[in-house]
């Protein structure tokens, strides 16, 4: 679970601040899919920085499963992301000179888990790439490599998905299938939470957050599909 | 993260872009195999010298001019055969005594001619200055009284006039004059290297032939007196007895210098360890300072692999990397650099001594490679150390890169 309580966030630039973020509350249940939406400069990024905790906001309280991040030191945060996050780009951010399973183990690396090799096949075969783990990136297609990156967000057995526009580099059949993949892991109860601006991809989360000019619109979560 | 980790992870790197690492990697082979291979040498030097003084004896004390030193051809004439029998006489803790005077000469035989140090000696030489005779016989107390025209070669003197035969018995010409060889030394091959390159013959002859014509202005002086000491710890009372008996004969008074010089063996061993143990250090410190050029070389290619891997950086920040992760990451990748060039280093410097052994040996300048644990361990340390310092500040670049920007780099 996943609370939001009147975040804000300032960037300054040199005597001007920016706001970027304007009073963000919101809240997300575990198991649940919800997109975030907007159009450029809404704030998207920055709320996603700030819920992927690699940013720390202005003013305000995030509470992940019941801890206090905003309080959290660099380390400490680092701890967070790793165990309790997964994170999914736009452009993979695969390691290209290594194998697809070593990869996927490289969250494991960072948090001294035993058995790595273990599971990191265990995940990739949960994608569908049980087949091809010693493929290097360049040797993949975009969507498998795309599995790899979910395999790698999957890896440490995160608290939520944090998928930032996860098909923007995807054809359309490709999206569909990564969206499948998305859609059956929250079936398993995997909370997921998709930064997207296509309504299509939207489509397929329970609910959509839609941001403008660093504000909620409407100020509440709305309900949709 | 755990160590074997972060190995894997820099071997893995490196090996990413092999020809850059090789290349990188070569400043500090350089480096290190140039300190390997001096102190090696050094130490083969320092092994030759102690040998060479080994052979000399311990127990030895030269007494020679105040402007001369050892070995020289001709020092001023203050010593004279006189001071050596005073010596031989009054001191009490002297077994020996062995004066040497010499002069360049041209020499013929066996078809041969050379211009060539002839050295006067006394038939106490034989055991005072360690002569062994390989073919023949020394100059015996009767070729000294008789002034014999008797000579004996050294072992370079011997192989230059008459190659592979023994030259005993055949007859030479020094400055015109004939003289029958009777002997030749064994080959000393190392000390000060000049004893094999001397014709040896009684002092007395010396005086009535080769140095006739300089009769006039040497009398009857030597170059330098060898003493053999009862014992090596008489060997300070045995200097200070010298320099009494030397002064009084000297007639030298109170407050005046010496006109002559007592060295003895055991501190002019001292002396040449020293200098050239110094000397070894200039090379070596020399040899280090493409030892910093590596480490410099190292530093601007771990830069640029920063600025090449900011999004792997970023990446892994993103999936939990901490900053003293990161860090530990870029210093081993520039640790396993400078060690594998270093134990690289190694191999190449103890091939290229063992190369200089094989041809100095052929050259007739034989020595043992050899190869000190000391320099091992210097020079790898070294290298290490100028891994971790050259990398340090660019993995402090890298860790403190911010995860959000590093991720949206280009």
């Amino acid at each position: 679970m996943l609370e939001l309580e009147n975040i804000t966030k300032v960037y300054k630039a040199g005597q001007t601040e920016v706001p970027a973020l304007r009073g963000i509350t919101c809240r997300i249940e575990s198991g649940e899919m919800v997109s975030i939406i907007g159009p450029s400069g809404s704030g998207k990024s920055t709320l996603m920085n700030i819920i992927g905790c690699l940013d720390k906001p202005t003013s305000g309280w995030y509470r992940l499963d019941g801890t206090e991040v905003s309080e959290l030191n660099d380390n400490q945060l680092a701890e967070i992301r790793n165990k309790k996050i997964g994170f999914v780009f736009q452009s993979f951010n695969l390691l290209s000179r290594t194998t697809a399973l070593a990869n996927v183990e490289l969250p494991l690396i960072y948090n001294g888990a035993g058995d790595r090799r273990q599971r990191a096949l265990q995940v990739l075969d949960s994608v569908g790439l049980g087949h091809r783990v010693t493929h290097r990136p360049s040797e993949l297609a975009g969507g498998e490599q795309q599995r790899v990156a979910i395999a790698r967000a999957l890896v440490n057995n995160p608290s939520l998905i944090l998928a930032d526009e996860p098909t923007g580099n995807l054809d359309t059949k490709t999206s569909q299938e990564i969206m499948a993949i998305f859609t059956k892991l929250n079936e398993q109860g995997m909370t997921i939470i998709l930064v997207t601006h296509e309504p299509d991809i939207a489509a397929y989360t329970q609910r959509t957050i839609k941001l403008r000019d660093g504000q909620i619109e409407g100020s509440t979560c709305l309900k949709s599909g | 993260m755990k160590i074997w980790d972060c190995f894997t992870a820099a071997i893995r790197a490196l090996l990413g872009n092999k020809l850059r690492s090789i290349l990188t990697m070569l400043g500090i082979l350089i480096g290190v195999s140039a300190v390997i291979s001096v102190l090696s040498l050094g130490a083969a030097q320092s092994a030759i010298v102690e040998e060479s003084f080994a052979t000399l004896g311990a127990n030895l004390i030269y007494v020679i001019p105040r402007e001369g030193s050892v070995g020289a051809m001709v020092g001023e004439a203050t010593l004279t055969v006189g001071d050596a029998e005073a010596i031989a006489r009054q001191a009490s803790s002297v077994v020996g005594v062995a004066p040497t005077a010499q002069t360049y000469a041209q020499v013929v035989g066996g078809g041969e001619n050379l211009n060539s140090l002839i050295a006067g000696i006394t038939p106490e030489a034989e055991w005072v200055d360690n002569y062994a005779v390989a073919q023949g016989d020394f100059i015996t107390l009767f070729d000294y009284r008789a002034r014999s025209r008797v000579a004996v070669l050294g072992s370079e003197v011997s192989q230059t006039l008459f190659g592979e035969i023994d030259p005993s018995g055949q007859s030479i010409r020094i400055s015109g004059r004939q003289f029958q060889v009777i002997g030749v030394l064994e080959t000393r091959g190392t000390g000060f290297g000049f004893e094999d390159m001397r014709v040896y013959i009684p002092l007395s002859t010396l005086y009535s032939t080769v140095a006739a014509s300089q009769a006039g202005s040497r009398g009857n002086s030597v170059d330098m007196i060898s003493v053999q000491v009862e014992s090596s710890d008489r060997l300070e009372a045995a200097d200070q007895e010298i320099t009494a008996i030397l002064r009084d004969t000297h007639n030298i008074r109170v407050g005046e210098e010496d006109d002559f010089r007592v060295l003895n063996i055991a501190s002019v061993a001292e002396q040449v360890t020293q200098v050239l143990g110094i000397l070894q250090l200039v090379l070596a410190g020399i040899a280090g300072i493409s030892l910093l050029v590596g480490g410099i070389g190292i530093m601007n290619i771990m830069l640029v692999s920063v600025t090449e891997r900011i999004r792997e950086i970023g990446l892994r920040k993103a999936i939990g990397a901490k900053r003293r992760d990161i860090l530990t990451q870029f210093l081993i990748e520039s640790a396993t650099l400078s060690l594998c060039g270093g134990a690289v280093g190694v191999g190449l410097g103890w091939i290229i001594v063992k190369i200089m052994s094989v041809v100095a040996t052929n050259l007739g300048f034989p020595f043992a490679a050899r190869l000190p644990g000391y320099a091992i361990a210097l020079s790898v340390g070294v290298a290490i150390l100028i891994g971790l310092a050259s990398g340090l500040y660019p993995a402090v670049r890298a860790a403190r890169l911010d995860p959000i920007e590093s991720l949206r780099h280009e």
